[in-house]
C-alpha cells in the first residue's frame, strides 16, 4: 500500500505538483531609492521548484525587484522598503526590520549579472559560504565542494585543480563556479540577475540547461532582459515597465495570449 | 588674411615654452643623477682604502677613531629594528585604521576622518623627535626602568606613529579600488562587513596593500631626525630595541655636525653611508612603485 503511494507520487506529472507550493509572495511591496519610487505595489508570487522570469525594458525595476529578495539594498544608504516580502513555508516577512539581512543572505542566495568569482582558488570560492556559516569540519567541507560543483555541471572540468584560482577559469566556468557557490549552502530560493549577459551563446545554454536541473531542488527567481531565455526556461513570467508589474502569467500564456496589450506590444518588440 | 609673420613668431613662442617645461621637468631628473654620481664619485675613495669585504663584514663602526673600523651592517643593524619596530606599529594600525576607513565608515566620517588622519605626517618629524625623547621614553621607563634615556624602542614607536598615515591612505586606497560586485558576491552569501573586508577586499587588494608596506618600509629607513634625537648615535651593533644605537641617517647627521676636515677618510664614509642609504630606500620604492602599477591593472 505504500509502495504504491510512492509510485503515485513518483509518476505524477512534476511542474504540476511544484506549482502548488509558493516559495515565497511579494505583498504590495514599494521601494524608494532616496527620492525615487522605483517599485510601486508590487504584489507577485515565487513558485517552488519553479522558474520565475522578470522582464521589462531596462529601468523598469526588475533587478530592483530581484536585490529586495536578498536585501542587498541594506547595504546602501537612502533606501527604503515598504510592504511585505513573505517567504514560505515559515510564512515570515524578510523585509521586516527585525530580520536580520544575514539571516536572509543564508537561505536565499544570488547569482550576479558579471561573473564575480573572489580571488582564492576554485575550492576557496565555494566553501566561502560555508566558512562564513563556521561550517569548517574539512571532510563536511570537501563533499559539500564537490556536491555544489556537481550541482553546478563543472566537477568535471575543475576537479584536478580545486586549488588553481578562479580567474583562470573561462567566463561561463567563472558563472558556474558563482553558481555552485550560490548552491553550496542549500539555499531554498536563488536569485539571477541577467547572469548570461556576460556570456557567449554557447556558455549561455549550459547556463539555461543548469537552471533547468536546479529547479527541480530550489525556487528560480531570473532577471533577463532576453526575452527568448524567459520563454525558454521559466515557468511564470512578469512583465514590469516603470516599477510596476504590468502583467505576471504563465510563460506560455504570456509569450502567446498576453492579457494585456502593452505585454503584446513589449514582447512583439513594438517598444522597449 | 593670413599672415605669415605673426603664425612664425606664435610658434616661436610654443616652442620657447615647451623648452622652458620640459627643462624644469628635466632638471629634477638631472638633480637625482647628480646626487648618485656625488654619492658614487665621493664614496669610491673609501673603497680604495677600505676593502668592500671588511666593509660589509666588519661588526664595528668607528670611523672617527684612531682604530677605525668601517662595518656599516653596524648601521644597518640600528636602521633594521628601529624599521622594524616602526612597521610593528604601522602595519597594524595602518591596515586597521583602512579597513574602518574603507568598508565601515560612512562617507562623511571617512571625509572628516582623513585629512586629519593626514595631518599626523604633516607634523615636522623633529617634534616627533622630541616627543620620543621626552614623553615616550619616560613613559616606557616607567614600565621598564632599566631603559636607557635613548633607546631604539621609543624612537621606533613614534616613527610607526608617523607613518601610520602613508600606510592607511594607501591602503585604503587600495582597497576601495576594489570593484563593488565583489563584495555584494560576499554579502550575498551572507558574510559580515568583517569577514567582506577580511576574506574577500583584503586579498583583492593584496598587491596594494604590499605596495603600502613598502612605501611604509622606504620611509622608516629613511627616516632621521626621530632616531637621531631618541635613538642615541652610538654606533652599536645590536638588534635589541631596549638599547641605543645609530641608524645609516643618524650617523650622518652625526658626522655633517661634526667639523670633519674636508678629505679625511671619515668625511667620505658620510657618503658611502648615503649611498647604502639610498639603495635600500631606491629598491623598496622600486618595489612598491612596481606593486602598485599591478594592482591597478587587476581589475
Amino acid at each position: 500500500m505504500v509502495e504504491l503511494a510512492v509510485n503515485l507520487f513518483d509518476d505524477a506529472p512534476r511542474h504540476e505538483l511544484a506549482v502548488a507550493a509558493l516559495k515565497a509572495e511579494a505583498r504590495n511591496l514599494n521601494f524608494h531609492y532616496g527620492g525615487f519610487h522605483a517599485l510601486k505595489d508590487i504584489s507577485l508570487p515565487v513558485y517552488d521548484h519553479s522558474i520565475t522570469a522578470l522582464i521589462g525594458p531596462s529601468g523598469c525595476g526588475k533587478s530592483t525587484f530581484l536585490r529586495c529578495f536578498n536585501r542587498m539594498h541594506d547595504l546602501y544608504p537612502g533606501n527604503r522598503y515598504q510592504g511585505e516580502i513573505v517567504l514560505y513555508p515559515d510564512n515570515v516577512d524578510i523585509l521586516a526590520p527585525s530580520v536580520d539581512p544575514i539571516e536572509v543572505r543564508m537561505r536565499i542566495s544570488m547569482v550576479f549579472q558579471k561573473p564575480n568569482p573572489f580571488p582564492k582558488s576554485i575550492f576557496e570560492n565555494v566553501a566561502y559560504g560555508l566558512k562564513v556559516r563556521g561550517i569548517t569540519r574539512r571532510d563536511e567541507v570537501e563533499a559539500k565542494v564537490e556536491e555544489a560543483l556537481r550541482g553546478a555541471a563543472l566537477w568535471n572540468e575543475v576537479k584536478d585543480r580545486l586549488h588553481d584560482l578562479a580567474s583562470n577559469l573561462s567566463g561561463g566556468q567563472q558563472q558556474r563556479l558563482c553558481i555552485a557557490r550560490a548552491l553550496a549552502i542549500d539555499p531554498e530560493l536563488v536569485l539571477f540577475d541577467e547572469p548570461t549577459s556576460a556570456l557567449d551563446p554557447i556558455a549561455t545554454a549550459s547556463i539555461e540547461e543548469l537552471m533547468l536541473e536546479l529547479k527541480e531542488r530550489v525556487a528560480i527567481l531570473i532577471v533577463t532582459h532576453n526575452m527568448q531565455q524567459a520563454a525558454r526556461v521559466s515557468d511564470h513570467t512578469a512583465f514590469l515597465y516603470m516599477g510596476e508589474v504590468i502583467e505576471f502569467n504563465d510563460t506560455k500564456k504570456l509569450f502567446t495570449m498576453p492579457d494585456k496589450k502593452q505585454t503584446e506590444d513589449y514582447i512583439t518588440g513594438r517598444f522597449g | 588674411m593670413l599672415n605669415p609673420g605673426r603664425s612664425r613668431s606664435r610658434r616661436l613662442r610654443e616652442r620657447l615654452i615647451e623648452t622652458l617645461l620640459f627643462l624644469a621637468a628635466a632638471s629634477s631628473v638631472a638633480i637625482t643623477f647628480a646626487i648618485v654620481f656625488i654619492l658614487v664619485k665621493e664614496a669610491l675613495p673609501l673603497f680604495r682604502e677600505v676593502p668592500l669585504a671588511s666593509f660589509l663584514t666588519d661588526r664595528q663602526w668607528t670611523p672617527l677613531f684612531d682604530d677605525a673600523h668601517f662595518g656599516i651592517m653596524t648601521l644597518i643593524a640600528g636602521t633594521a629594528t628601529t624599521t622594524a619596530v616602526a612597521l610593528a606599529v604601522a602595519i597594524p594600525m595602518g591596515t586597521v585604521i583602512a579597513i574602518y576607513l574603507s568598508e565601515f565608515a560612512s562617507f562623511r566620517l571617512r571625509e572628516t576622518i582623513k585629512p586629519i588622519l593626514e595631518l599626523l605626517g604633516a607634523v615636522p618629524t623633529v617634534v616627533f623627535g622630541y616627543f620620543a625623547l621626552l614623553v615616550v621614553t619616560p613613559l616606557l621607563q616607567k614600565l621598564y626602568p632599566d631603559l636607557p634615556g635613548f633607546n631604539m624602542l621609543s624612537a621606533g614607536l613614534v616613527m610607526g606613529v608617523m607613518i601610520i598615515p602613508y600606510v592607511s591612505s594607501v591602503s585604503e586606497d587600495a582597497m576601495r579600488a576594489v570593484p563593488m560586485h565583489l563584495r555584494e558576491g560576499s554579502y550575498a552569501m551572507g558574510a559580515t562587513r568583517l569577514q567582506t573586508a577580511v576574506r574577500v577586499v583584503m586579498p583583492a587588494a593584496f598587491s596594494g596593500l604590499a605596495a603600502a608596506y613598502i612605501l611604509g618600509i622606504s620611509r622608516a629607513v629613511g627616516e632621521t631626525m626621530i632616531v637621531a634625537i631618541a635613538a642615541g648615535m652610538q654606533p652599536n651593533f645590536t638588534v635589541n630595541p631596549l638599547e641605543p644605537a645609530a641608524t645609516i641617517s643618524a650617523f650622518i647627521v652625526q658626522v655633517c655636525l661634526g667639523d670633519l676636515p674636508h678629505d679625511s677618510l671619515g668625511y667620505k664614509t658620510i657618503f658611502a653611508a648615503g649611498l647604502t642609504l639610498m639603495l635600500f630606500t631606491l629598491v623598496f620604492n622600486i618595489l612598491g612603485y612596481w606593486l602598485r602599477k599591478r594592482f591597478r591593472e587587476i581589475y
